[in-house]
This record gives C-alpha cells, sequence and structure tokens, in this order.
C-alpha cells in the first residue's frame, strides 16, 4: 500500500512541474501555432502578471493535483472490492476546520502580491506622452495631442491583400500602425464613438474597455522594441472580429524622426471623423 | 374513497397540458430541457465547426464574405438556451420538481397550478428566443446583451425586444417556481423532518429559490430599461441623453453572477445524493455541507463586478471585488473536500451516476482553480474576453452543471421512468462525454493565454492547432449526446424494471424517494410519512 501512495505523489509532482512548464513557456512577440502560455511581456506591467501567474500556477497545480491524487486514492482504496465494509463517520471537527482555515491562509498570500499589482496596472505616476484611442466600428481611431494632435485611423488589412513577404499576418495587421516610442511612460486614455471595444494587447498586459460616454486611462512603458499584435475585446457587432491593433515600439530618436514624417502624412486632430479616403476603406473590407 | 381513486390518472390532454402534479410537471421541464439541449448543443457544433480551421468555413453571407452577425446570433442564441432552456429547466424545474416534495415527504408542491404556469410560462419564452434569431438580423448581442450594441441604433429591428421579452417570460417562470419552492420546503414537511435533517437536495434548492428571488427580478428591471430605451426614447444606458451603458453591467451581473451559482447550487445537492448513496456513507459534514451553500449564495451577491474589471472600475473596487471573489473558494472548497471525505472509508461502487458525480469533481476542481486565477483583477485583465474565460466557466458551471444533470439522470432515471437503463451503455455515454469535455476545453486554456479573445469566427492562423483539437473533441461529445439519445429511448421501451430501491440504498443514507414505487404512484404519501 505505501509503495501505490509513493507513485501517486510522484505522479502529483509531475502534474505540477507539467503546470509550470506551461506556464514558463517562452514564446515570440505574436501568438503561435501550439503555443501554452502567455505572449513574452513587454511592459513591466506584463511582466509583473506573468510573475504573479506562476505564482498562481504552483498554488492552483498543487491544489488540483492533491484533490487528483486524493480521488485516485479514494477509486483504489474505497472501492466495493478492495473496502467491503464502509466506515461509519460523518464528522471530523478537527480536519473541517483544517479545511476551511488553510485554503483562507492560501488566499491570503495570494491576495498581497495581487493587491500590489492591482494599484501597480491602475495608472502611471508621470506620463511622458498621451496616446487617446477611440473605438468605432469596426476601426480604431489614434490621437497623439502632445504632437499637434497627430491623428489617424486604423483598419484591418484584408485577407486578400496580405503580403507575407512583408511580414504581415491575417487579421493582425493594419493598415497603419501605432508608433510609440520604448521607454517612456506613456499614458492611454480610450473611448468609443459608437458601441463598446475593448483595446487590448497581450504583451502589454493592456486590456480596457473603450465605452462610449466614458474616457478610460491605462499606461504602458515598452520595454523592447518590435511590432506588437491586439484585436478587439468586447463583442461590438459583426466586424468585431476585423479590427486588430498593431503598435509598432521604436528608439526615441526613431520615434521622433516618425512624428515629423507622420505629421506631414495625416491630417490633424480637427480632421478626425472627415477622411473620406479612409472611410472608403472600410466599404472595401465590407 | 378507495386508493384506486388517488391513483386515477386524467386523460392526455389535461394530464400533460393542465397539470398540476408535481412529476408530470418535472417530466415536462425535463422534456423541454432535452429539446432546448438537442438545439444549443447543435449550436455549439456549429460554432466547433467553424473553428475547426482558420478562416469562414460556413458563415457566409449571399456575397461570400464572413457573416459575422450570425456568428454573434448563435454564440448569443447559445448563451441564452443553455442557462435559461436547458440547465434551469433540468435541475430545478426538472428534478426540483420532481424530487423536493418526494424527499421532503409531501404529496406535491405548496402551489400546483402556480408550477403549471411556471412550465407553461416556459414554451413562449423559447419560442420567442428561437423567433428572435430567425426575425430580421438576429440578436447578435452575447446573452449578456450590453447597450449600445443592443440599442435600437445597433440592432433595429424586433429581434432584441423578442429575446428581452424571452427572458421576461423565463423570468417570470423561474420567480413564480423559486416562490413555490421557498414555500414547499418551509410549509410541507414531513413531521420529524426538521431543516437540519433535510437531505442536502432539498437544502440546494431552497438556497437557489433565494437567489432567483432576489437575482432575477434585477434582471427583469434592467431589461425593462433596454426595452424603454429601445423604444420608448428613454436614456438609461444611452451616454447622449445622460446614461450610461456601464450600469446595464451592473444590473446584469448582480443579477448574472448569483445566476452561476443558481445554475450549479443544484448540481451540487444531486451530486451529495449520489455521492452518498454510492459510497455507503452518510455525507461527511452534512451542516458544513448545508452553510457552505448558503455562504456561496450570500457571498455570490457581493462579488458580481469581477465581471468587469476592464470597464474602467476606480482602482479600489478592483481591490475589493478581487478580495470578496477570492472568498468563495473557501465554501467551494469545504465542498470538494467534503464529498472527498464522504468516500473516504467508503465502499464504492462505480455505477453510471457515480463516474458522473466523480468526474463532477475532477471538472469542478479543474474550474475552480482557473477561477481563483481570474477571481485577480491583474490576472483578469490579460485573460479577460479571452478562450481563458471561456474554458473555465465550461468547466464549472455548464459542465460542470451537465454533469449534475446527467448524474440525477441516471440516479433517478428508474424511479422517474421505472425502467432501468443498461449499465454499460451509461458508462460508456460517461467515458465519451468525460474524455471528450477534456478535449474540447483544456486546450482553450492555452488559447486564452496566447490571447485569442472568444466571440470570433475568426482568428491568426497561430492559434489554428488548439482550436482543431477542440473541435474534435467537440465532435466526440456530439457524438456521445446522440448516443445518449438513443440509450434513453431504448430504456424508455425496453429497459428493465426498476425495483423500489434499485441501488439498494442502505439505512444510513436513505432518502424517502427510495420508499416508493418505481415510478411513485400519481400522487404519493396518502399517508403522511413520519421521519425519525
Amino acid at each position: 500500500m505505501k509503495k501505490q501512495y509513493l507513485w501517486l505523489l510522484l505522479a502529483e509532482l509531475a502534474f505540477i512541474i507539467a503546470g509550470a512548464a506551461g506556464a514558463a513557456f517562452a514564446a515570440e512577440s505574436f501568438p503561435h501555432n501550439w503555443q501554452m502560455g502567455f505572449q513574452p511581456a513587454a511592459s513591466p506591467v506584463a511582466e509583473e502578471i506573468h510573475r504573479l501567474h506562476n505564482m498562481l500556477m504552483y498554488l492552483v497545480c498543487g491544489i488540483g493535483g492533491f484533490v487528483f491524487v486524493l480521488l485516485l486514492i479514494v477509486i483504489f482504496r474505497f472501492n466495493a472490492k478492495a473496502n467491503p465494509k464502509p466506515a461509519t463517520f460523518s464528522h471530523n471537527t478537527m480536519i473541517e476546520v483544517i479545511w476551511t482555515v488553510v485554503p483562507v491562509v492560501i488566499l491570503i498570500v495570494i491576495a498581497i502580491p495581487s493587491m500590489k499589482l492591482i494599484y501597480f496596472m491602475d495608472r502611471t505616476v508621470e506620463p511622458e506622452m498621451t496616446l487617446k484611442i477611440t473605438g468605432y466600428q469596426w476601426y480604431w481611431g489614434y490621437e497623439y495631442p502632445d504632437h499637434d494632435g497627430l491623428t489617424f485611423m486604423s483598419y484591418m488589412i484584408p485577407d486578400d491583400e496580405i503580403d507575407e513577404s512583408k511580414g504581415q499576418r491575417r487579421l493582425l495587421s493594419t493598415d497603419t500602425q501605432i508608433v510609440l516610442p520604448i521607454d517612456t511612460n506613456i499614458q492611454i486614455l480610450i473611448t468609443a464613438a459608437d458601441v463598446i471595444h475593448a483595446w487590448a494587447v497581450p504583451a502589454f498586459g493592456i486590456k480596457q474597455d473603450a465605452v462610449p460616454g466614458r474616457l478610460n486611462e491605462t499606461w504602458v512603458r515598452i520595454t523592447k522594441p518590435g511590432i506588437y499584435y491586439g484585436q478587439c475585446s468586447e463583442l461590438c457587432g459583426k466586424d468585431h472580429a476585423y479590427m486588430p491593433i498593431e503598435v509598432k515600439a521604436v528608439t526615441k530618436e526613431e520615434f521622433k524622426r516618425w512624428v515629423r514624417k507622420a505629421k506631414r502624412d495625416f491630417a490633424s486632430a480637427t480632421g478626425i471623423l472627415n477622411q473620406p479616403v479612409q472611410l472608403a476603406q472600410i466599404e472595401d473590407i465590407e | 374513497m378507495s386508493a384506486d381513486h388517488h391513483d386515477h390518472k386524467p386523460g392526455f390532454f389535461t394530464r400533460w397540458f393542465c397539470s398540476t402534479n408535481h412529476k408530470d410537471i418535472g417530466t415536462l421541464y425535463l422534456i423541454l430541457a432535452i429539446a432546448s439541449g438537442l438545439i444549443g448543443g447543435g449550436f455549439s457544433m456549429i460554432m466547433r465547426a467553424e473553428l475547426h480551421n482558420p478562416g469562414i468555413q460556413f458563415l457566409m453571407d449571399d456575397a461570400g464574405n464572413p457573416d459575422g452577425q450570425f456568428w454573434n446570433v448563435l454564440i448569443t442564441a447559445h448563451g441564452l438556451i443553455m442557462v435559461f432552456f436547458v440547465v434551469m429547466p433540468a435541475l430545478i424545474g426538472g428534478f426540483g420538481n420532481w424530487f423536493v416534495p418526494i424527499m421532503i415527504g409531501a404529496p406535491d408542491m405548496a402551489f400546483p397550478r402556480l408550477n403549471n404556469i411556471s412550465f407553461w410560462l416556459l414554451v413562449p419564452a423559447l419560442l420567442l428566443l428561437a423567433a428572435s434569431a430567425v426575425v430580421g438580423a438576429g440578436a447578435g448581442v452575447g446573452w449578456t446583451a450590453y447597450p449600445p450594441l443592443s440599442s435600437k441604433l445597433f440592432h433595429p429591428g424586433m429581434s432584441v425586444d423578442m429575446a428581452i421579452f424571452a427572458l421576461h417570460l423565463a423570468g417570470a417562470s423561474s420567480i413564480l417556481g423559486a416562490a413555490n419552492f421557498i414555500t414547499t420546503i418551509f410549509n410541507m414537511r414531513a413531521p420529524g423532518m426538521s431543516l437540519h435533517k433535510m437531505p442536502l437536495f432539498c437544502w440546494s434548492i431552497l438556497v437557489t429559490a433565494f437567489l432567483l428571488v432576489l437575482a432575477v427580478p434585477v434582471l427583469g428591471g434592467a431589461v425593462t430599461m433596454l426595452l424603454t430605451d429601445r423604444n420608448f426614447g428613454t436614456t438609461f444606458f444611452a451616454p447622449e441623453g445622460g446614461g450610461d451603458p456601464i450600469l446595464f453591467q451592473h444590473l446584469f451581473w448582480f443579477f448574472g453572477h448569483p445566476e452561476v451559482y443558481i445554475i450549479i447550487l443544484p448540481a451540487f445537492g444531486i451530486i451529495s445524493q449520489v455521492i452518498s448513496t454510492f459510497s455507503k456513507k452518510p455525507i461527511f459534514g452534512y451542516l458544513g455541507m448545508a452553510y457552505a451553500m448558503i455562504s456561496i449564495g450570500v457571498v455570490g451577491f457581493i462579488v458580481w463586478a469581477h465581471h468587469m474589471f476592464t470597464v474602467g472600475m476606480p482602482v479600489d473596487a478592483q481591490a475589493y471585488f478581487t478580495a470578496a471573489t477570492l472568498i468563495i473558494a473557501v465554501p467551494t472548497g469545504i465542498k470538494i473536500f467534503s464529498w472527498i471525505a464522504t468516500m473516504w472509508g467508503g465502499s464504492i461502487e462505480f455505477k453510471t451516476p457515480m463516474l458522473f458525480a466523480m468526474g463532477f469533481i475532477f471538472l469542478f476542481t479543474m474550474g475552480g482553480v482557473t477561477g481563483v486565477v481570474l477571481a485577480n483583477a491583474g490576472m483578469d485583465i490579460a485573460m479577460h474576453d479571452t478562450y481563458y474565460v471561456v474554458a473555465h466557466f465550461h468547466y464549472t458551471l455548464s459542465i460542470g452543471a451537465i454533469f449534475g444533470i446527467f448524474a440525477g439522470w441516471y440516479y433517478w432515471i428508474g424511479k422517474m421512468s421505472g425502467r432501468m437503463y443498461p449499465e454499460w451503455a451509461g458508462k460508456l455515454h460517461f467515458w465519451m462525454s468525460f474524455i471528450g469535455i477534456n478535449v474540447i476545453f483544456f486546450p482553450q486554456h492555452f488559447l486564452g493565454m496566447a490571447g485569442m479573445p472568444r466571440r470570433y469566427p475568426d482568428y491568426p492562423d497561430d492559434f489554428a492547432g488548439w482550436n482543431e483539437i477542440s473541435s474534435y473533441g467537440a465532435y466526440l461529445v456530439g457524438f456521445s449526446t446522440l448516443w445518449f439519445l438513443g440509450l434513453t429511448i431504448y430504456t424508455f421501451t425496453r429497459g428493465k424494471k426498476a425495483d423500489d430501491n434499485y441501488w439498494n440504498v442502505q439505512p444510513q443514507t436513505m432518502t424517502l424517494e427510495w420508499t416508493l414505487s418505481s415510478p411513485p404512484p400519481f400522487h404519493q404519501f396518502e399517508i403522511q410519512p413520519q421521519v425519525k
């Protein structure tokens, strides 16, 4: 009998390790096939989310594995063949107190880092620049209030125009990337003009609803240059799946160069709803 | 009056259409649940077939473009049908009606005619909901129906109004049914059947009934405000008129979170009965189990905004809702451990209901621990509206509830129909369902962590692998459901006759239904039973 328990403990150990490995699985900056964990973190918030998740994975795999092992013991040890005569007990105050108190302790262990994370994620103390985002059916509008109100719209590239040789990805690439500098505290303000949308970039640990009539705030400090993708994350109608987010993070110098060029290329904030060329493009998508 | 007078059954129309008998009404509820289950389950098969490969396979409009609206109608109908027309009618209307009066030693429900109308309100509700999917563009708003998407501007036509009326009728049905259960349980227990002796299934229905009475009117209010916003020019949820779309979300989830416990608590009750019977041991920590359900019900009312961590809530509110949500893990933990302790030292027979009960514990634990992850606002912001959440809630309240229903079905089918199912066929049904469900939903955790949003008819090609696996699981579950149907028809037509106490329920775990014939007489307990 002793040996049987040993095997079960080993099984639990394997279960926990497998779970933790899943959590720590490294990947590229976009989802890839058979991925089992998060996209790699590209902001302090995402790093903290991953850290908390790794801790939670050890705990929940431990708890899940423990219940699983108890079930196996029950199945092998207390089936009618192995144990023809049922026991008669139905109370044990000590064990009931234990299985009430121990979970409380575990929850406190979880709650402390969790609370720290919630307050850390909320907003940046000293924003160095602001990005204003507006959700539309079914595209995103971006405005850079600190850069002369630079404004543009960003649409998904339709499937038949995707050029994989340029590294474009179906359902993720947009016609206009949002360009942001790295190592900069960026305040992000989000609203919507029609229905509720949600602006989400997994690598930044951001997901914030865009609600008409409300201005929501979040923040990001991008740690690595690169292309980051996200998708609308609140049901917003028939093309909910077709309004992705594509962020290009560059160095501060490159960002300055981009701003100069962009000011020539895009209209200013005053023309936000008045861009016939862009509007013609939605009809193309439809 | 002779005994056969009491067992005299009315004619077909009177018996099934004007029924006031709790067992017949329970049967009607179960038939409705199975019929809607086939519709709602059929929708999920279409959804998984569409998601089998990246790109749009089936859901195209006449011009060959992706028909996102049709997809949204499917997910809306799947959610509403499964919640309001499958799980609730089966667990509360079906098993609750059948076995609460019997288990407390009552001849029928307190208000038999109210019971009748509770059921018959559901039928037009289901028809309205089904019609809403085919009238105009359909209601593609998700089961949550958040405005402004559900407002007149973005959903013109009658579909959303019809879905709202469907919710009104289903809600009225639930409230009337709940009032009936509360009255029955408080007033019609047999002598000696104190509340603290009542079987845990009756406790679970009692707590559920209170949740219904307190939560469903809030939904009724919310959808009525939506209805007047849509049709009579009010602006409760319209920012252009000084309203706020987030108000709807608060009202919806003030109902919606207790609703998930409304769904799962009766399953808890059934699992308790089944585990106790097949372990041949009384339930471990009976009082702890009953009060754990009450505390789940109470705490369930103060955690609603954990569904809304991304709406732009103040950070202190996020902290509060995180803490309150984590607390729910304590009473649910008590339940899991008490079930295991009930089995511990038992002499377990692994009949089909017991397999489903143990499967329930496994699935509920799995969904429970991901719930502990999601409870943290910080984690939820990463997971919200991804497949991780889809996996989490299907493991707990969807498949958990369905396993509770199947456990109850196989446990009581002999009692209800007088005929036994073939044991091997039931076990095969269990294994196909159990494996299939894990194949569907386990990979969805990976998809969610990688960032795949829910409610998408198409996804970036890099999510293809796990989606394909998930779809294979769905086909297996689809087949197992057909198997279940065949098995049920076989049971009703050719199943072996069931004894009164066909599970050989031992005195230490006895409940009153096993003292009656199988099926029970049309009116049971002509002589009031005495409970020691």
